[in-house]
């Protein structure tokens, strides 16, 4: 059985001079997940994972070109649309559905050699930061599995960190992918708003969604963006890739500008955390980095802001399960509005009831301009604030979370606690700008990250400078 | 900014089409007052001649060419469908009695 907890490069290097097989790969991830099946990271196996495999060894033995993530095996979140399994978003209104197409990300992905081995849990519909709201059960963490693997990508961020696959990938709107890679010791990547095509993904609120990866390295993130990043003309909102893609950028700190955001470290910070923080910014500056504090006052409003855009966007999302075209149908109903609503009734978990609630609340009549539309206002200062701090600093920085992984269940009987684990990630997502997650250190044994942000379209340097950061942190398992 | 009770909990998932049991429209009345209560601390800040935004990349009317391209397969897709027949969907009536 192979580790597959090595760099992309290196795996897909031995695959393509036969060294390895892909076989080998799929066969050490399907073992793998056999035998962590406790941490309930999976949902469903792809039961052509193999077949694929077998098709990729026979075109590089046969010496046809091959793609650079040939034979690399990989997890998806179960809120991307693929051919080979169900795809349920962890919720029981879609338990019985069967995609009709497939995810462009997904599509793009196999084309480019990767092997989707199984379909990750998370919060149902992505609804959460903690993955407890998944209607078929929690996710564990991998380090502590009486924690939370945080959400709501907890099943493909415990996957990674668990060896299950080499990368998986996963969604963001809120941190759905930097703050489960936070507390799970992986590296996760959100790309700017519309770099990658989300044509085949449950929607949640798509004013915010971002697809992206969730690697052991930086060096794996920018490779698998690489693959997933461009326009399609399916999805009416993405953006033209970087023309020199994301490869080969390389960075260095001597003269490097970071903004350390004042807000990040403020009361509601661990105070270890904020240890390894100011850490790390001294290290960095001994490398020759220039690091400032900067003031982003409207980041403190900014998960209010979130919590009517996001559930408004959400009620309208959700309004397409209605118990007619597919998925969950109550067998109760005895007229059209009783479809609609017992069908509803039953097949959405707590969480989706409680966002489409509050969605339509704030968008029902006499309640817009108060709620929806001051919302939208503070979302626009928020970025004008953003782009202040990017005419002094290139990369902003700050802790992924508030604190390390919480117990399971400790605010499963708390919302509101539960959205509080967002405060520091939603900015991102309602100014469109990308930031990656890396592992820091640790807190009392479990991982803490540091979050790395960049202006939009600005992933080439961002990488870079990920990487970089990465090697100046080390081994954060030793940083204690 | 009014506190939300059950009445009002009822009006928003009539308009949701939404049922809820008694216990849970009781439980969302407490959850939902928390939730606003928590995003109306907006209402105090300044956004005077602020604008919305509702797309953070600058995007205005994407277009593509009107031509004809191929659907999906119908059969593929109403294979999802909880009831169907002859080709279609079968909905329940639509108004009772």
């Amino acid at each position: 059985m192979v580790d597959l907890r090595r760099p992309i490069a290196e795996l897909a290097a031995q695959v393509a001079s036969g060294k390895l097989t892909a076989v080998d790969l799929v066969q050490s991830a399907l073992a793998r997940i056999e035998e962590t099946t406790s941490y309930h990271a999976i949902l469903e196996l792809n039961p052509e994972a193999l077949a694929r495999a077998e098709a990729i060894d026979g075109l590089i033995k046969a010496g046809e070109s091959v793609g650079p993530l040939a034979g690399i095996p990989f997890i998806a979140k179960d809120n991307y649309l693929t051919f080979a399994t169900h795809t349920t978003a962890a919720s029981n209104i879609l338990a019985p559905f069967k995609a009709p197409y497939q995810s462009v990300a997904i599509d793009r992905l196999e084309a480019a050699g990767a092997i989707l081995v199984a379909k990750a849990n998370l919060d149902a519909f992505a609804h959460g930061t903690s993955t407890e709201n998944s209607d078929f059960g929690p996710t564990k963490n991998p380090v502590d599995p009486t924690r939370v693997p945080g959400g709501s990508s907890g099943g493909s961020a415990a996957s990674v960190a668990l060896g299950q696959a080499v990368f998986a990938v996963g969604s963001d709107t809120g941190g759905s992918i930097r703050q489960p890679a936070a507390f799970c010791g992986v590296v996760g990547l959100k790309p700017t708003y519309g770099l990658i095509p989300r044509t085949g993904v449950v929607a949640m609120a798509s004013s915010a969604d971002v697809l992206g990866p969730i690697t052991n390295c930086a060096a794996d993130a920018t490779i698998v963006l690489d693959v997933m990043a461009g326009p399609d003309a399916s999805d009416a909102t993405t953006i033209e890739r970087d023309k020199q893609g994301y490869l080969d950028a390389t960075g260095s700190l001597t003269g490097l500008k970071f903004g350390l955001i004042k807000e990040y470290l403020g009361a509601g910070l661990n105070i270890e955390i904020k240890r390894h923080i100011l850490e790390l910014v001294e290290q960095l500056k001994s490398r020759g980095a220039e690091v400032h504090e900067v003031s982003v006052p409207a980041v403190e409003l900014a998960l209010a802001a979130y919590y009517i855009l996001v559930p408004a966007e959400v009620s309208s999302n959700l309004a397409r399960y209605d118990g007619v075209k597919y998925g969950h149908s109550s067998t109760k109903a005895r007229d059209l509005d009783e479809t609609y609503r017992l069908s509803r009734e039953e097949g959405f978990g707590a969480e989706a009831k409680r966002r489409i609630l509050i969605g339509t609340y704030v968008l029902s009549s006499g309640y817009y301009d108060a709620y929806y539309k001051r919302a939208q206002r503070v979302r626009t200062k928020l970025i004008e604030e953003f782009n202040q701090a990017f005419t002094q600093f290139d990369i902003l920085i700050g802790s992924t979370t508030p604190g390390p992984a919480f117990p399971l269940g400790s605010k499963s009987n708390d919302p509101l606690a539960l959205y509080l684990e967002d405060v520091m990630t939603v900015a991102v997502n309602l100014t469109g700008v990308p930031a990656i997650s890396l592992p820091l250190g640790t807190v009392d044994g479990l991982p803490v990250g540091v979050q790395l942000i960049a202006p939009q379209r600005a992933e080439r340097s961002l990488m870079a400078t990920a990487v970089t950061v990465e090697a100046v942190i080390g081994d954060w398992r030793t940083r204690a | 900014m009014s506190k939300i009770g059950t009445t009002e909990v009822e009006r928003i998932a009539k308009l949701a089409r939404l049922g809820l049991s008694a216990d849970e429209t009781a439980q969302m009345a407490v959850e939902l007052g928390r939730i606003v209560e928590f995003v109306t601390q907006l209402a105090a800040v300044d956004i005077e001649g602020v604008e919305p935004t509702d797309q953070v990349t600058g995007l205005v009317d994407v277009w593509r060419e009107d031509v004809v391209k191929p659907s999906m397969d119908r059969t593929t897709l109403l294979a999802n469908a909880p009831a169907q027949k002859d080709g279609f969907i079968v909905v329940k009536r639509v108004q009772n009695g």
